[in-house]
């Protein structure tokens, strides 16, 4: 189910636009700033890029997502809900004790979640262990990890890219939604994160800085990391927080809270069909 | 026991990781710069191409083997204690224990016994820590045979185990053929004065102990509790029941340790007065390991003052 058409793939990440809205909304509780930042990258991911099948989640030589910003679950749900790994009506029982969709991902509980996460920094080292299983058993199998620029500021996230680089693992793809938030501002004044593409440079990796809401610049990026040999790439995706709803873009308040009945509807108005 | 051969834990387990590493292919090891000490590098020798040197990172090294667990393989991860269960944490609880993962974490230098190292190479609180989370089997194995068991034996439970070794050589206690099972404990003796509930590297304590008490005509068992979780409860039940006195032995602190899983058992089974041999509340010093079980009243002469 590769679905190449740009205009088709942005119309699906209009739908998951409205369904992290609405997840969040219902539950009255959910990040929907930084699961509206990355909606473009799962889109492709899940619509054009990754070999998997949602009949068979566990399949052993698919290719692997690990969300290691896992806060962004929304955007996860509903994309994989929209693939058809469960059904969409689920979504509404997000981070609800009666159902299964945790507020952080729970391999365990839902069909296609790869990676359990939650407790950041620690995704990337996950994904290098299946990337390291793929090289050892030469399943070819890619792996791919989505990581947030706040989030960067863990130290392990560093450890873990030095084992990338060590291994060589060029089957996999590192993507930092870098849309320059988070809970307490703008990262520059929290931590001071200035270059992040030097930084992966500097850790070994191939560096590729695109706009991570233009579904062709996210398809190309891919692209050009498959055909990388013998080091793992870094897509450092400029996007920005809360993308699509006017009065959630570029707003850290938007990082963690639930929209109320009025701005529910305006954001569903604004992102239209 | 056989006082004059003695051994490491860590070494009976780097020997036995080998072994088990030519039978089942789908192992994997990882360790953190301490591979010498872990006697991993027995395994790396061996099967290169399935040893994962990571640096001194053993965060990422703990995330790293849930990685491999996520994708099919079975990953025995080591380093010391202090740094497995203390420093990566977090790591052990959200990346492992919580989806459950198929990882084998080997800790060795726990305890007081590490020796001249000092304080911060001394773990003694990581029994406390690692049984309190959910899915996570806790094992501490008391001398080279009952450690080659283990080593084996936890490949074949599917989810996280932790296993705790030692530096200091200690006797060994077992013959080959015998036999153990996860969550059953061992007894040794079939004493009514005593029961000395152990764990690790100061069961051999114990069971001096108990030779020594039976020149002075008083009987005590010895019962070696090789697995902290699942604990045996039917056999610290029937203990307090058969014996007049319970003692507990660990290397590691009497808060949250074995001393208290005993407690936890008898407080809601058989209540009845414990006494807790272990570090009270203290962090470890430097000095050799022998002086330091000496210094801490965790020898056998301390076991028999209690009589």
């Amino acid at each position: 189910m590769k679905i190449t058409e740009i205009k088709e793939l942005e119309k699906i990440s209009n739908k998951i636009r409205k369904n992290i809205i609405e997840q969040v909304y219902i539950a009255k509780s959910g990040h929907p700033g930084g699961s509206l930042s990355c909606a473009d990258v799962l889109t492709v991911l899940y619509f054009n890029q990754m070999n998997i099948d949602e009949k068979n989640p566990k399949a052993p030589l698919r290719d692997r997502f690990v969300l290691s910003k896992g806060h962004c679950s929304p955007a996860l749900y509903a994309v994989l809900a929209e693939r058809g790994y469960f059904e969409k009506e689920k979504l509404k029982e997000f981070r609800s004790a009666s159902g299964n969709l945790q507020g952080h991902p729970d391999m365990n509980k839902v069909p296609g979640v790869d990676m359990t996460t939650g407790s950041l920094g620690q995704g990337l080292s996950a994904a290098n262990g299946m990337a390291l299983t793929s090289k050892l058993n030469h399943d070819g199998f890619r792996v791919y990890c989505l990581l947030g620029d706040g989030e960067i500021e863990e130290g392990q996230v560093w450890e873990a890219a030095m084992t990338s680089y060590k291994y060589k693992l060029d089957n996999l793809c590192v993507i930092i939604d870098n849309n320059n938030l988070q809970i307490d501002g703008n990262i520059e004044n929290v931590k001071g994160l200035d270059n992040i593409e030097g930084k992966f440079k500097a850790f070994g990796f191939n560096t590729i800085i695109i706009d991570g809401n233009n579904i062709e610049q996210i398809i190309d990026a891919f692209e050009t990391a498959k055909l990388t040999k013998g080091k793992p790439t870094a897509i450092i995706a400029k996007t920005i927080k809360g993308q699509g709803v006017s009065f959630m873009e570029n707003q850290a308040g938007w990082h963690g809270k639930a929209p109320s009945k009025e701005e529910y509807q305006r954001a569903i108005e604004e992102l239209g069909n | 026991m056989n006082e004059t051969i003695k051994k490491a834990t860590r070494q009976s387990y780097g020997e036995a990781l080998a072994e088990l590493g030519k039978e089942n292919k789908n192992i994997v090891v990882l360790d953190a710069d301490l591979s010498t000490a872990t006697k991993t590098n027995i395994f790396a020798k061996e099967n290169a191409e399935r040893f994962f040197q990571m640096g001194i990172s053993e965060q990422d090294m703990m995330s790293t083997a849930a990685g491999f667990a996520a994708s099919g393989k079975i990953p025995y991860a080591s380093t010391f204690a202090v740094f497995a269960a203390g420093r990566a944490y977090d790591q052990i609880r959200n990346s492992i224990c919580y989806p459950n993962l198929n990882v084998k974490i080997c800790a060795t230098h726990a305890g007081i016994t590490v020796g001249e190292d000092g304080a911060t190479h001394q773990m003694l609180e990581d029994i406390s820590m690692m049984r309190s989370l959910p899915n996570m089997t806790v094992i501490v194995t008391s001398d080279d045979t009952q450690t080659k068991w283990a080593v084996k034996e936890i490949s074949k439970i599917k989810g996280p185990v932790y296993l705790r070794l030692s530096r200091m050589e200690t006797p060994i206690i077992y013959e080959e053929t015998q036999k153990f099972e996860i969550g059953r404990a061992v007894q040794i003796g079939e004493g009514t004065d005593a029961s000395i509930i152990a764990t690790g590297d100061v069961v051999c304590e114990a069971i001096k102990a108990k030779k020594e008490l039976e020149k002075q005509g008083i009987n005590v068992r010895v019962i070696d509790i090789h697995t902290i979780k699942p604990i045996d409860k039917e056999m610290i039940v029937k203990c307090a029941k058969e014996t007049k006195k319970i003692i507990t032995l660990e290397d590691h602190n009497v808060i949250g340790g074995l001393g208290s899983a005993v407690c936890e058992v008898l407080a809601e089974e058989y209540p009845c007065k414990v006494i807790r041999m272990g570090i009270n509340d203290q962090f470890g010093k430097s000095g050799k390991a022998e002086e330091l079980l000496k210094y801490f009243k965790l020898t056998s002469e301390n076991i028999i003052e209690k009589f």
